[in-house]
């Protein structure tokens, strides 16, 4: 329509009404890229929203709990619906205990595969091995759950913890560790599996952090006739401190929120136990366990003020895991 | 060196362990029935076709909702705001989002939207998967778009593009498969997930399409009979995980060589 009364005008009126055209187009084209520009920025924006309205949320419906019993709330021990009594103590305790215990495991067996991974393993096999340690990082933690409850914790309770007890039962401290009887769910239980999860999560940042190293480091230690122990000591873990640490405080992070793997396998008791074999609780544990059973209003608020706890500690550990691993990047831009 | 190797092997080891009796448990119940029939209650025989069905729908509700978030928040990461300080800020948070308990979400969305509604929503539990989602799409697009070349933005710009048509025809183009894998990760994320369902979306015996109704799932009927006293629950259950462990396997393979393509040049 348009191009056909600009060819139908004549000389001026048709480049007039080109011109015209055209400052249309152009003010449509620059409309279309500021709105795109806005709403990109509204999403990136969004995601602060989004972090700042769970807090704000869980700190709402854990009102009640917190104004209820105060600052008593996390060191009170007990849990008792039936008179609204309740305490974080035990589900704190657990929490910690489980993920200390796993990252006591998974740091020392994580690090090495990483070493393996990056310095010793035969080219060949780098990536498959890799690869698969990655995948085992994504397969979901209701897996991990099922297998530890019907394979892994009855394979302890019947091949490792009675000889655990009968070998420790004399010596002062680990005596009270390991008593009591051997239940298979409990405590150490969900520490291993917990390890086992957190595992490959350390095995990847840390071989991705070793790969920082520059190579021409590397070389020069092992020009100087440093073997590869040495080079490790004194070259690659000296260089990638704070990194390695990132990589570890981003599986502590894990480790600490995580749900379901622990809640089929610690045995969900509201105690505190001195011995790792007996059954537990964690945060996580506790409101999976409980949370649609809570009835009333006071449940309810202590086990999202349980969710306040969980998720303000988990965001003091990812965000120093964070910034220690934007330290090492900055390093190796520069 | 000998301890590196083991380490090794224990990782490795474990991961055979885990799915060979993920076959051995799961594989004897996979039959046709599975895809048919609803969860039965105790002591009789079913399948877990509503379960299969929740999962399907509530997944890619809470791809559809978060996709375009994490989308458009990472191109504003990578392209318009490269060197602004929002950038550096939502980098940051979203890092610490990405790996926030996933049951803390549950419990986000439980008081947003369950308490007011007074009611268990499959559409809950959708906003919850978004949430896990949104992170994971920010950061892969980021870095995608990070690594489309600067020349290729500027021989648009110099043909005279607007600025969103070089990000949405040249940038999103150059980039897509890797965009792709980060949608195709946060999908084999979710489908596992369970905590942020258990309060969200519920759980539900029968088949229902009603996203304003409870709904079953694959990880929650997981959860709920595994810790059941029923044999045929927890041979359900056995192969419930078999199937989810399959399809994440599958996706996250997928993503990988979708991955290793990376930028188209």
């Amino acid at each position: 329509m348009q191009d056909v009364s600009i060819l139908a005008a004549g000389p001026a009126e048709r480049a007039r009404k080109l011109r015209r055209l055209r400052a249309k187009k152009l003010r449509r084209l620059g409309d279309g890229d500021a709105r795109f520009r806005i709403l990109t920025k509204l999403s990136a924006i969004g995601v602060l929203i989004v972090l700042s309205a769970i807090f704000v949320s869980l700190m709402i419906g854990a009102a009640l709990a917190f104004s209820t019993f105060g600052f008593s709330f996390f060191y009170t021990q007990g849990w008792n619906p039936v008179t609204g009594k309740f305490g974080a103590l035990s589900p704190i305790v657990g929490t910690l205990v489980t993920s200390f215990i796993a990252m006591l495991i998974a740091i020392p067996v994580g690090l090495g595969s990483a070493i393996f991974l990056t310095e010793l393993c035969p080219p060949l096999l780098r990536r498959p091995i890799g690869i698969a340690i990655e995948l085992l990082a994504g397969i979901p933690s209701i897996i991990f759950g099922i297998w530890g409850l019907f394979i892994f914790a009855p394979f302890l309770q019947k091949y490792v913890q009675p000889p655990l007890i009968s070998a420790l039962g004399d010596i002062p401290v680990l005596s009270t560790l390991f008593a009591g009887p051997p239940y298979g769910i409990g405590v150490l239980t969900a520490s291993l599996i917990l390890a086992i999860m957190v595992l490959p999560f350390i095995t990847a940042v840390s071989r991705d952090v070793f790969d920082t190293v520059p190579p021409m480091l590397k070389e020069s230690a092992y020009a100087l006739g440093y073997t590869t122990w040495e080079v490790l000591g004194s070259v690659v873990v000296p260089y990638t401190r704070i990194g390695l640490l990132g990589g570890v405080m981003l599986g502590l992070g894990r480790a600490l929120g995580e749900t379901m793997a622990v809640t089929f396998v610690i045995g969900n008791a509201h105690r505190l136990s001195g011995s790792l074999l007996a059954p537990g609780t964690t945060i996580s544990a506790t409101i999976a366990n409980e949370f649609t059973e809570a009835t009333d209003d006071l449940y309810t608020s202590a086990l999202i003020a349980l969710g306040v706890i969980l998720f303000l500690i988990t965001f003091v550990v990812l965000a120093l895991a964070r910034l220690m691993l934007m330290r090492l990047e900055g390093k190796a831009g520069s | 060196m000998a301890l590196c190797w083991s380490a090794s092997l224990i990782g490795i080891g474990v991961l055979v362990i885990i799915l060979g009796t993920l076959l051995v448990k799961g594989a004897s119940g996979l039959s046709s029935v599975i895809l048919v029939q609803d969860t039965p209650p105790p002591g009789a025989a079913g399948g877990l076709r509503n379960a299969i069905a929740g999962s399907l729908i509530m997944t890619s509700l809470g791809v559809v909702i978060g996709t375009p978030i994490g989308i458009l928040a990472g191109t504003y990461m990578a392209e318009y705001g490269r060197y602004t300080r929002l950038t550096v800020i939502v980098r940051f948070i979203n890092d610490i989002l990405l790996s926030a308990p996933s049951i803390v979400i549950g419990l986000f969305v439980y008081t947003l939207m369950v308490r007011p509604a007074g009611h268990f929503s499959a559409i809950a539990g959708s906003v919850a998967l978004a949430v896990l989602v949104i992170p994971i799409v920010v950061r892969t697009t980021e870095n995608m778009l990070l690594l489309v070349p600067d020349q290729l933005r500027e021989a648009a710009f110099a043909i005279g593009m607007p600025r969103s048509d070089v990000i949405r025809y040249v940038a999103y183009k150059a980039a897509r498969a890797g965009m792709i894998t980060g949608v195709l990760l946060a999908v084999a994320r979710i489908s596992g997930e369970t905590a942020p369902l258990l309060f969200t979306a519920l759980n539900n015996q029968f088949f229902s399409s009603d996203l304003n109704a409870p709904m079953a799932s694959l990880p929650a009927v997981i959860f709920q009979f595994a810790l059941s006293p029923y044999a045929e629950w927890q041979s359900l259950a056995w192969t419930g995980a078999l199937i989810i462990t399959a399809a994440v396997l599958v996706m996250s393979i997928l993503a990988r060589w979708l991955g290793s393509i990376g930028v188209d040049r």
